[in-house]
């Protein structure tokens, strides 16, 4: 008996070393992954760097017939899009974190708004892009024709409307969390001062909250940055920018992820497909770095 | 002094009110867009469109079978990949949070969650696709679980940390190895926890498109073929709403509503499972 | 009559560099009842987490010296085996949330895979509850998970989990400090009971609770095995200063 025990346990000795190297590989994987995908995106981009320079990145033109290629306009799209996404989201996000965190944080209306924002979260964009092109357009499309404006419908405009209610959830429900960690004795001591709900709020929670929401700010826009296919079915697909601020707004355009999503497949040489990564690249480091400054930002801030 | 006050309170009512009304004001858009593609899609789903392709242009008809199946054929096998890999990463998270490795895997957990979806896709293009010769299956299940990972790996690791360290001692000092501590005692506990997460990574992936691009690109016939294209939902519909034949848009209404119907599944059964099948500790 | 089952010879405990446990030597009887009693941070349960191999699990945490069980240095054999071989209660009791009450008390097969008949486990669990005292009072919801029970009953369940291993000592960390006064006492009463058949080792915090049930007690103090003596002798004589001072309260 004694035997057996000493035998079975000489047994799972391995198989616990075993174990416990395989949960190490799984980690180190996901190291392998990221450094994979960073030197999958340098490589291949190279042909490009190398003849295009760093010019590339203000280059004005994008034509692949004449094989020049320069990623301003998209950066412009991309820039464009984002930001108005975000300003445009910014008040909602605010007042959803506001009521849900400090007015009515719950009960049956805020469980109501609560799982509103989560399907928004859950709704995948393909069926935002879809509902866009076929509901949004035709709105635009009138509008522009009552501003007299070419009335292509599609372009920056569109799209960022779209792309704000979707990243509305994200910087609400970060705010939420954040809203509700205001400690209660320094709200109770501004109210016991006097002071009503809007300046207890403006005075107590915004000021606390302050560099969390901002943080909020750069996940929500390192979120649209990232977004493709709404943004694909939306904004036209033209790789030129307009001429005056209605034009460019109003007009299409093309982001660095639509371009890429439009174009890989029919890229057929060797540099229009260096350039498009390339394009990759630059979107990667970008909406990277946003995440990381964003999440230090906020642990950092839950840490206190 | 009182006119003062009274100001400062309407000003407050006010600002509740704004409040309010920007807060709820998002539901609008939510409603009016779940019900049109009620409205569209419910009409076109019927036993015919679940089990039949395409139809060729100006033929009436047709229907999504190959995506439907392409779709639920992708994320088994993205799932099979991510859940192993992602269980075992969230464990060693959990269990080491001190080590440098977890320092490392968890930045790039965290790199991972912010890239673009497209971008997974052009790499795993150059990774799978073009050694393979051929778009396929496999390269787009590839694509699909890189993206689960970040979400399975957050929740396990999250789950397993709330669990008390004296459970793990108790199955230790009866001489359980620490394998068995962890999948016998540790795992079981955490269960609502891990599969939530789970459920809540297939929800996200079943919509994603542009992953799928450029690795199983799409195909108008029923396949399943792990080494050939396949085609999915959510790229059958990019197809065809963005074709200019009204019969296409039909069935990218359908299978929006089908998607549709799958992501919302799939959320309300995540609640339940967080609700229902919790362990009290 | 000498018959060890456990000797310490020259053991060491540390954290890193912390010098926890210093040089202890003793020598426990079978079935004695041993209390260990000292201050916060005496090394009492570090010492007691060194003798069935927990110890080492903590990051950074070493050792030196030996531990002998019945002749043989634990530090020679393999952790597991020797884990399954000495039993351990803890402070908070901790039975598994997700096991029944009946798959609880035989865990130590069900987890490690070790196949027993229906038959042989009915036996096992009815045997360990009652030597645990707690057989009547669970005995029509073993199916049941252990979550409705109090304190001193789930208390009492890990002891019947540690039995059913058929351990000849048992290890006892604090086990009653997170128990109120009747739990308390129905474990203490249980002590009594259990050393016919095992050798207890009982870290306490509580000097009373030392005096109640042991044969020998131990007094550390700052990682030192200060004295170790019939427990009627220590409380009445004890022959270190430090001891004195500790019974006379003058630290705790």
């Amino acid at each position: 008996m004694e035997n057996k025990r000493l035998q079975l346990s000489n047994d799972q000795l391995k198989w616990e070393t075993f174990f416990k190297r395989l949960l190490i590989a799984m980690s180190g994987l996901l190291v392998l992954i990221i450094i994979g995908l960073l030197i999958t995106l340098i490589v291949e981009s190279m042909p490009s760097i190398k003849s295009l320079g760093i010019g590339y990145l203000w280059g004005k033109v994008w034509d692949p017939v004449q094989n020049i290629y320069g990623a301003y306009p998209f950066l412009i799209g991309t820039l464009l899009t984002s930001f108005i996404a975000l300003i445009i989201s910014i008040p909602f996000s605010y007042a959803i974190a506001i009521y849900l965190g400090e007015y009515n944080p719950k009960g049956w209306l805020s469980d109501l708004l609560k799982n509103t924002i989560e399907l928004i979260a859950a709704v995948p964009s393909i069926i935002y892009g879809f509902w866009g092109l076929f509901v949004l357009v035709p709105m635009v499309r009138n509008l522009e024709m009552k501003l007299h404006i070419l009335p292509y419908g599609v372009g920056i405009f569109t799209a960022s409307i779209v792309l704000a209610v979707m990243i509305i959830p994200y910087g609400a429900s970060l705010g939420i969390t954040l809203i509700r960690m205001v400690p209660s004795p320094l709200k109770e001591g501004a109210y016991a001062l006097g002071a009503t709900r809007l300046e207890v709020i403006r005075n107590v929670i915004m000021p606390y909250t302050r560099s969390g929401l901002f943080a909020g700010v750069l996940l929500s826009l390192g979120r649209a940055l990232g977004e493709t296919m709404a943004v694909t079915m939306l904004i036209g697909n033209t790789s030129a920018i307009g001429t005056s601020f209605k034009n460019i707004i109003f007009g299409p355009s093309n982001t660095m992820a639509s371009v890429i999503a439009n174009e890989f497949t029919e890229a057929d040489h060797t540099l229009y497909v260096s350039a498009l990564i390339e394009l990759g690249l630059v979107l990667f480091f970008v909406t990277v770095v946003i995440n990381l400054i964003g999440k230090r930002i906020i642990t950092r801030f839950t840490n206190n | 002094m009182e006119a003062k006050i009274g100001a400062r309170n309407v000003k407050s009512v006010i600002f509740k009110g704004l409040v309010v009304f920007f807060a709820f004001i998002i539901v609008v858009p939510l409603v009016v867009i779940l019900l049109y593609i009620a409205k569209q899609g419910a009409t076109q789903v019927n036993w015919h469109f679940l089990t039949h392709v395409p139809a060729p242009v100006g033929e009436k008809g047709g229907g999504i079978s190959n995506a439907f199946v392409g779709s639920f054929i992708m994320v088994m096998l993205a799932s099979i990949v991510a859940v192993p890999v992602g269980m075992m990463a969230g464990i060693y998270l959990s269990e080491n949070p001190r080590t440098k490795l977890a320092y490392y895997a968890g930045l790039c957990v965290d790199i991972l969650q912010g890239v673009p979806s497209i971008v997974v896709g052009i790499v795993v293009y150059f990774w799978i696709v073009k050694p393979l010769g051929t778009f396929s299956a496999i390269a787009g299940s590839i694509a699909l679980a890189i993206m689960m990972l970040p979400i399975i790996i957050r929740s396990t690791e999250q789950t397993l940390k709330l669990l008390p360290d004296s459970l793990k001692e108790a199955a230790l000092s009866l001489g359980v190895p620490y394998h068995r501590v962890i999948l016998k005692v540790i795992v079981p506990c955490g269960f609502a926890g891990i599969l939530s997460g789970i459920t809540l990574s297939i929800a996200r992936i079943i919509g994603e498109t542009a992953p799928l691009l450029f690795t199983a690109l799409g195909n108008s016939f029923f396949s399943t073929s792990l080494t050939k294209p396949m085609e999915s939902l959510p790229h059958v519909i990019f197809t065809y709403a963005t074709s200019p034949y009204d019969d296409w848009h039909d069935l990218a209404w359908g299978a929006s509503f089908i998607l549709l119907l799958f992501v919302l599944t799939l959320n309300i059964v995540t609640k339940v499972i967080t609700r229902k099948w919790k362990i009290q500790l | 009559m000498e018959n060890p089952i456990v000797k310490a010879e020259n053991y060491n405990s540390y954290f890193g560099d912390n010098h926890v446990v210093k040089d202890v030597n003793i020598s426990i009887n079978k079935n004695e009842v041993i209390a260990v009693m000292g201050p916060s941070g005496c090394g009492k349960t570090t010492f007691l987490r060194g003798i069935n191999r927990m110890h080492e699990l903590i990051p950074g945490a070493t050792s030196k010296g030996k531990i002998l069980l019945d002749g043989q240095n634990v530090y020679d054999l393999n952790a597991i085996y020797v884990r399954a071989k000495i039993g351990m209660v803890f402070q908070r009791p901790n039975p598994f949330p997700n096991l029944s009450i009946y798959e609880n008390v035989v865990a130590g097969y069900l987890l490690n895979g070790i196949k027993v008949s229906k038959a042989d486990k009915d036996v096992i669990v009815e045997k360990s509850l009652t030597s645990a005292a707690l057989w009547k009072e669970v005995k029509d919801s073993l199916h049941k998970k252990g979550t409705f029970l109090s304190g001193g009953q789930q208390q009492r369940l890990c002891i019947a989990r540690a039995i059913a291993m058929q351990p000849e000592l048992i290890l006892f960390d604090e086990p009653t400090s997170a128990l109120d006064p009747i739990s308390t006492s129905s474990v203490e009463a249980l002590f009594h009971e259990l050393k016919a058949n095992y050798t207890l080792i009982i870290v306490t915090h509580n000097m009373q609770q030392a005096a109640r049930v042991s044969d020998r007690t131990a007094f550390f103090y700052m990682g030192e095995l200060v004295e170790f003596d019939d427990t009627k002798q220590m409380f009445t004589a004890p022959k270190d200063q430090r001891t004195q001072n500790y019974i006379t309260g003058r630290f705790s």
